[in-house]
């Protein structure tokens, strides 16, 4: 049976991306923020994960306002990148696994959730620039991908709570999949940042960190605020904990927290990065 | 009739149901942008590529003003305003500046004072 091996919550900010590009990951702005990742690529090489499932959101590559899924999982066997018009660099296709995302497909509907399913989609950086943090130079190659997007966009957006349940289904759907297969969760996005408006700019690296601590110990904790109150908070963009809350939804019971790093700003955002190793 | 309205965060128009109508042409001009042509057309001649793109009048003139928080105000969605900016080469710093009345450097400052975990090197 498949299991899952752990789960990493990381931001994925274009600017890191471009960053990559340029090779700017020793420049003073950027040291702190690129020395979190080699531990979580040393734990990756030595685990070897089969398949990575992404929790992500598109922000206007694909997904459009004419057609805006709430919720939506990639069944195809490659993903495409494309320019998403304000300069990083695009990235070649990654592999999917339409095994396993049909087979969460059928046991999300099986179980009441109702997502849109889709055989063709681009993703953009919410997928790119974590899977390039991760397995740097292309290696990302090697590693099987299910990208599940999230409406993080237009109010309204699945309730904290609905995505942590969503999570808890496709958890559930990848632990009774029938093959012995390695999964690795990402949650990707967040924390507090705010990119529209008078109020741009706010950070709350407090609210950052209590959300943290929950979705170690009890991510419930998250779900009792509304997304206007999580806007409240931590800007805007902070609705992106929806994908932290779905990863961390998958885990049943306990975590061990291996590794937690917070580094902010990087851009306009408060970056968080933990690993997350299931108890069981 | 349930209410379901957001409640009001100074400084923030929420991208719901009916800004998302009102910014739809809008933003569907903007998102037109992932293509470099689209971005080349638009460079040539904005007026006819807006009017392509039937943006009302007062989306137009918050476009010939570069006034990103009238565009807010009038339907724009942050996402694609960012395909927008990057037309005239401003990063988040820069149009974070803008709408919130400071330089890009004064933004940047903002920024770093409410930062952590990061020691510049
Ligand atoms: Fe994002």
């Amino acid at each position: 049976m498949a299991k899952i091996i752990g789960g990493i919550t990381t931001a994925h900010i274009p600017a890191i991306g471009v960053a990559m590009d340029k090779g700017l990951e020793n420049e003073p702005y950027y040291r702190d923020l690129f020395a979190i990742y080699p531990p979580i690529r040393e734990w990756l090489a030595e685990e070897k994960p089969d398949i990575a499932v992404l929790f992500y959101n598109d922000h206007g590559l694909e997904m459009f306002l004419d057609k805006k899924p709430t919720f939506a999982i990639g069944c195809a066997p490659e993903y495409e990148n494309a320019d998403e018009g304000w300069g990083i660099k695009p990235i070649p296709p990654v592999t999917g696994e339409t095994d396993l995302s049909w087979h969460i497909v059928n046991h999300l509907i099986e179980n009441d959730f109702d997502p849109t399913v889709c055989q063709d989609i681009k993703v953009d950086h919410g997928a790119t620039v974590p899977l390039t943090l991760l397995w740097p130079n292309f290696t990302y190659k090697g590693i099987k991908v299910i990208p599940i997007s999230i409406n993080c966009e237009r109010h309204p957006m699945p309730k904290p709570s609905r995505s942590l349940a969503f999570g808890k289904a496709i958890g559930d759907a990848i632990r009774c999949w029938d093959k012995d297969s390695k999964v690795v969760l990402l949650g990707t996005g967040g924390l507090s940042h705010q990119l529209d408006g008078p109020r741009a700019g706010i950070l709350n690296a407090e609210f950052d960190n209590w959300c943290m601590d929950k979705i170690v110990s009890d991510p419930e904790a998250i779900c009792q605020y509304s997304n206007v109150e999580l806007v409240e908070k931590g800007g805007a963009q902070m609705v992106e904990i929806a994908m932290w809350l779905a990863m961390r939804g998958c885990i049943e019971g306990e975590v061990e927290e291996r590794m937690r790093n917070y580094v902010s700003p990087i851009s306009n955002t408060a970056v968080g990065v933990q690993l997350l190793i299931p108890k069981d | 009739m349930t209410n379901y309205k957001m409640k009001d965060i100074e400084g923030t128009v929420h991208f719901d149901g009916e800004m998302a109508t009102k910014g739809f042409y809008f933003n569907k001009m903007c998102y037109s942008f992932n293509h470099e042509e689209n971005r080349q057309a638009f460079r040539d001649d904005p007026e006819a590529y807006m009017t392509k793109y039937k943006l009302s009048e007062e989306q137009k003139q918050a476009v010939r003003d570069q006034d990103i928080n009238r565009m807010l105000e009038l339907g724009g969605s942050i996402y694609y305003l960012a395909k927008f900016a990057g037309i005239f080469g401003w990063n988040m710093q820069v149009i974070g500046g803008m709408m919130s009345g400071r330089t890009t450097e004064e933004f940047q400052a903002y920024l770093d004072s409410q930062g952590r975990g990061k020691n510049n090197g």
